[in-house]
């Protein structure tokens, strides 16, 4: 601590430079927390239920598959609950009011996705009612709706109009779920739908043991093989990370923007660092005068360079979680928005680390360089 | 060879065929050739001689900053030369204080703060480090000016906060080089005057380079340095 206000005072004898170095580490930390909330709404990966398997159109996803599997499924050694789900993708007044919406079946949905959270006389209301349908708590708090609401979606596959009665809200078992769906019934679209009749989206099933899922998967795709309409069986977690990657491998195109983000942060915390310690050659002189080691000097320099890591690093990571904080700000693009403890520990650990290695060098030079070399410069 | 001898027991510096070279490209510089010197302890000795003649590279040496080419330096029993580096900047900040033509205070720490910095390094506490820097900078005479920064003190006062800075943890040896070099007459004379009350009250040995005779005048010795040999030798003590 004694040393803190020979730190605080060499930070500040440049202020405006000392705010630009910590600006920088703040708008790189602000893009690093901006990075992982997106990539954490692309990947939901760790989300997916041990036990559950999700069965799609071999041939692509938008392919459906009958309707009829339904009951095969159920017959197949493993097999606990089976549902289904078909894509909707209707829009609620405008195109930017984007969120997911299936239909779905009653009976079974909860049985196979029980972390949807709804009040038990809230999903009997729901099953009486054939136009009833079940919205997530994000869009209740987005378009303001409520229970009783009758809500429009304009239906983009199958045209027209399409009129539903809220009759329950969901919540989510976990914070880092979103709670953006549209779940209405599977038979009201099934009467409507002039085409694809007959047909689901995909399957989701439980399975008895998740030991046996790759074997179960197995004997899905063998009893539809060589049918018109096979199958493709996987876990829900490479069902969802096959989903992400339609849009690109967002990991490493993320992991790549932050690479480059941090080396480019380096290079300019090394470089101020470097001048600063170049300016003060003749006063790290005289601190090894009077009797600092070398190691001492070299603990200063990277001390200020960390000092200013971790103030930047911390502002820019407080404003990226307070920006998310905020709210998915693409309208529903982003199934969930939200800034993980663990990402904002990584990357203070991080702009820790760049402060210590962007100290290192010219600290380094300050720690060999010679007094009598240094003083003649003066 | 030409050297201050004791006048009796261990001398407090020791100096034994003393070389110093510089290597520049293949041309090798001879700083220092094969130096003699004995200094008492409380002996206020200025080197003066033409630039280049070792005089700086003599102080360096004697302070440890910098390592001879040959000879020893002994220094209160203590041959330097044999301590590791870490050894020899811990002894350096318990024996020796160095005072610079120009100051080299640090500029954003106030005349306080610059005298402590030889203190951060012990194990005194807060109160402990203050006494001894109030002590230090009453002595200079300016203690009313301890909140004062570099650059809000004149040339004379920052050369005294740079004494203080020198004397703060009370070594036995002070290696002054030019200090009044930058300090017109009446200034540099106030600086003189502190380093003789060291030397004379306190019992500092003070090893001083000067190119200005008066100054020189103040010392007990003054031994003349060229081309990196002593060749004259003034003294009121026994000079051989």
């Amino acid at each position: 601590m004694k040393y803190l206000h020979l730190i605080v005072k060499n930070l500040l004898r440049k202020k405006f430079r000392t705010f630009l170095t910590i600006g920088s580490f703040i708008v790189a930390l602000f893009l690093f927390g901006l990075l992982n909330t997106i990539e954490t709404a692309f990947n939901q990966v760790d989300l997916a239920g041990a036990n559950r398997l999700v069965i799609r159109n071999k041939v692509s996803i938008i392919q459906p598959l009958p309707y009829s599997y339904r009951d095969q499924l159920k017959q197949i050694d493993g097999v606990d609950e089976v549902t289904y789900f078909v894509w909707f993708g209707g829009i609620y007044q405008d195109r930017k009011n984007f969120f997911p919406n299936f239909g779905v079946d009653p009976e079974t949905a909860l049985l196979v996705y029980p972390e949807y959270l709804i009040p038990d006389d809230q999903f009997e209301a729901f099953k009486s009612d054939r136009q009833g349908c079940i919205v997530g708590r994000d869009l209740v708090k987005r378009f303001g709706w409520k229970i009783g609401d009758r809500v429009p979606l304009e239906g983009t596959i199958w045209g027209g109009t399409w009129e539903f009665n809220v009759r329950a809200i969901y919540d989510v078992a976990s914070k880092d779920m979103s709670s953006n769906e549209f779940w209405f019934h599977y038979d009201y679209l099934e009467e409507r739908r002039p085409f694809f009749k007959g047909t689901v989206g995909w399957y989701g099933l439980t399975i008895d043991d998740p030991g046996q899922a790759v074997q179960v998967a197995e004997a899905i795709d063998n009893r539809f093989a060589n049918s018109p309409w096979e199958t493709k069986t996987e876990t829900e977690k490479a069902f969802l990370t096959g989903w992400a990657n339609q849009m690109g491998n967002i990991k490493l195109l993320i992991l790549s923007i932050g690479a480059v983000v941090f080396f480019t942060l380096l290079l300019v915390t090394g470089n101020t660092m470097a001048i600063s310690v170049r300016e003060r050659t003749g006063e790290f002189a005289v601190l090894k005068t009077v009797g600092f080691t070398d190691r001492a000097v070299l603990s200063l320099i990277i001390a200020e360079s960390i000092c200013v890591a971790a103030v930047g690093g911390a502002i820019g990571l407080i404003l990226a979680k307070a920006f998310t904080l905020r709210g998915d700000p693409t309208g529903g693009m982003l199934s969930v928005f939200n800034l993980p403890t663990s990402d904002i520990v990584t990357g203070f650990v991080l702009a820790l680390t760049v402060g210590l290695v962007s100290g290192i060098i010219p600290g380094s030079y300050a720690m060999r360089m010679k007094v009598v070399d240094a003083l003649r410069r003066v | 060879m030409v050297r201050v001898d004791c006048s009796g027991g261990e001398c407090h510096i020791s100096v034994r065929d003393l070389d110093k070279k510089y290597y520049r490209g293949h041309e090798v510089i001879d700083v220092l050739r094969g130096l003699n010197l004995d200094v008492e302890e409380g002996e206020y000795i200025a080197f003066m001689g033409p630039s280049g003649s070792g005089k700086t590279t003599l102080l360096n040496l004697i302070g440890g900053l910098d390592t001879p080419t040959a000879g020893t330096v002994k220094i209160a029993g203590v041959e330097i030369g044999t301590l590791t580096s870490r050894k020899l900047t811990a002894w350096r900040a318990q024996n020796v204080g160095f005072v610079f033509q120009l100051y080299n205070l640090i500029p954003v720490l106030s005349a306080y703060q610059n005298v402590q910095l030889p203190l951060l390094l012990t194990n005194l506490s807060g109160t402990e480090r203050r006494k001894h820097v109030e002590t230090a900078l009453d002595l200079v005479g300016l203690l009313d000016r301890q909140d004062h920064y570099p650059g809000q003190l004149s040339g004379g006062e920052e050369q005294r906060v740079a004494i203080a800075r020198a004397i703060v943890a009370d070594p036995s040896l002070l290696l002054c080089d030019e200090p009044t070099g930058d300090l017109d007459r009446e200034t540099g004379n106030e600086i003189l005057e502190i380093l003789r009350r060291l030397s004379k009250d306190f019992g500092k040995t003070v090893l001083m380079v000067t190119h200005d005779p008066k100054a020189a005048d103040i010392a007990d010795s003054l031994l003349h340095l060229e081309k990196g040999v002593l060749v004259e030798a003034m003294a009121k003590g026994p000079v051989s």
